[in-house]
């Protein structure tokens, strides 16, 4: 392992047992890995913005590919900076209403053809029972689900009633999958705590033993 | 006639739209600029925007339009109120995602409601973000609510401040704010990946009292876990609605509602055509191409 190797261990495992520290009680070793990673990263960015939007998106379709209407979204970035003077920090709005117009009315084709009709149509099934008491099963499960979490989100009349018992069934069904969704994650979580953990004892373990032993 | 103006426009709207696919798709060599097989898409987005446009024309007439208790949001002013009796701040965090996505556009509106309330009552509010845009979209809409409740002096641009572009940056620079400041209220609006249990149980070990809304289910059994109130799915889009009881807003919410009441219709009447042999084409309406 040379030099440089044992330095970029070192440096990862300084870095990591400081955040862990957190754990205990903010600390100044937690202060200064907290300041060195958004510094860093504000720099990153920076940088990849500069890269992988600016010019090769931008500049470079502009002029090597002659798509000169590309000066358009970049006027709209030009616009933000408006924010620094006052007085003119209104042109900037014209900016974020471009997006966030735009977005929502993305949103809304994109969801419905991508989402909500896909999954009204893998909704209807066949509840006819000449598939078998499995087939049976799994299709009532998916509708009653599918109708009664809907219902849960019916904010027109107040959940009493028959409304009030399907919103019911509704939650519980939400929480079933909330349940799956936990415990999937922890599992992932877990996976990664092992990899650092891994890290530490194999890596910054391996680094210690050449340099002392 | 005059009441249902809102609806011819929207229908004027669709049929010039109709008329540039059509010149649009005569001019290109290709299959053709409207696409034939997305007509089911476009006929719900009508239906909705009309849905829409009326309940907005009736909310905005004086009618009044109900909507159910939402428990999550009843409880946002009074943790504000929380927060000023403590003399601590509150902490909105709008979600870490930019604001092109919907989420974030949800959290930001809700962000102008809770900055009303704590401008009312002098509290101090903090709010990092991780885009330079949500930045300046926050900006904008804490600036106006200081401006409505009468207090543009107390407006500090600061209170919306770029934190981190790093997820886990953001994420570790925030959780020093929460024990460094112990705010008395968390609020977390809009969409949360890894860092969300992070965060809430940082803001749970400090001491807040923490209001969460995110349509990431798989987060949001995080934030169930470790936060005093949660707002899951489309309660994060009603939201702006409920606090702000704005007509436009209000419109939207009941346009939703009836929407999901065609969409139960939709697949009961599928399920049933399907069960006696003759829902195919029922179905094949449906198809997303």
């Amino acid at each position: 392992m040379s030099f440089v190797e044992h330095l970029q261990i070192w440096i990862a495992a300084f870095f990591m047992l400081s955040l862990f520290s957190f754990l205990y009680k903010d600390n100044p070793f937690y202060k200064l890995a907290e300041h060195i990673f958004a510094g860093l990263s504000a720099g990153y960015y920076i940088g990849l913005v500069w890269h992988a939007v600016i010019l090769q998106t931008m500049i470079n379709p502009m002029i090597q590919d002659g798509k000169w209407w590309l000066f358009i979204p970049g006027l709209l970035g030009v616009m933000m900076f408006s924010r620094f003077f006052k007085g003119f920090h209104w042109i900037s709005r014209y900016s974020l209403a471009f997006v966030m117009g735009n977005t929502a009315g993305i949103f809304l084709l994109s969801e419905l053809h991508g989402k909500v009709i896909p999954q009204v149509q893998a909704t209807m099934r066949s509840v006819d029972p000449s598939q078998g008491f499995g087939g049976l099963l799994l299709s009532v499960i998916i509708i009653t689900g599918v109708i009664s979490t809907l219902l849960y989100f019916y904010f027109s009349k107040e959940h009493k009633g028959l409304l009030g018992g399907v919103a019911k069934l509704g939650i519980w069904f939400i929480m079933v999958s909330f349940g799956a969704h936990f415990g999937y994650t922890v599992m992932a979580r877990i996976s990664l705590l092992i990899g650092q953990v891994q890290f530490l004892i194999f890596d910054w373990g391996g680094s210690i033993q050449q340099i002392f032993f | 006639m005059n009441r249902l103006r809102p609806v011819w426009t929207l229908l004027l709207g669709l049929l010039i739209t109709l008329l540039l696919f059509t010149v649009a798709s005569a001019q290109t060599e290709s299959d053709g600029a409207f696409r034939v097989d997305r007509l089911n898409a476009l006929i719900f987005m009508a239906l909705f925007s009309i849905v829409i446009l009326i309940y907005t024309r009736w909310a905005k007439s004086g009618k009044k339009l109900f909507i159910r208790k939402i428990n999550g949001l009843d409880e946002v002013e009074e943790a504000v109120g929380r927060a000023t009796e403590m003399g601590k701040p509150v902490l909105f965090i709008p979600g870490l995602q930019e604001i092109d996505e919907i989420e974030t556009i949800a959290a930001i509106s809700i962000l102008g409601r809770v900055a009303k309330i704590t401008a009312r009552y002098d509290t101090p509010l903090m709010v990092p973000v991780r885009y330079p845009m949500v930045m300046a979209a926050g900006q904008e809409v804490v600036e106006q609510a200081y401006i409505e409740e009468g207090k543009p002096d107390a407006y500090n641009k600061d209170i919306v401040r770029y934190v981190a572009g790093e997820q886990f940056a953001f994420t570790a620079t925030v959780n020093g704010i929460m024990m460094r400041d112990r705010p008395a209220t968390n609020i977390f609006m809009g969409a949360f990946f890894a860092e969300s249990l992070l965060l809430a149980e940082t803001g749970n070990a400090a001491g807040s009292i923490q209001i969460a809304g995110t349509a990431q289910p798989s987060q949001l059994p995080f934030f169930i876990a470790a936060c005093d109130y949660t707002l899951m799915g489309e309660e994060l889009y009603a939201a702006s609605a409920y606090l702000s009881h704005e007509p436009l807003l209000l419109g939207g919410l009941k346009g939703q509602d009836w929407m999901k009441i065609i969409l139960v219709l939709s697949i009961l009447i599928g399920t049933i055509l399907l069960s006696f042999g003759v829902g195919d084409w029922f179905y094949d309406l449906y198809k997303s191409v």
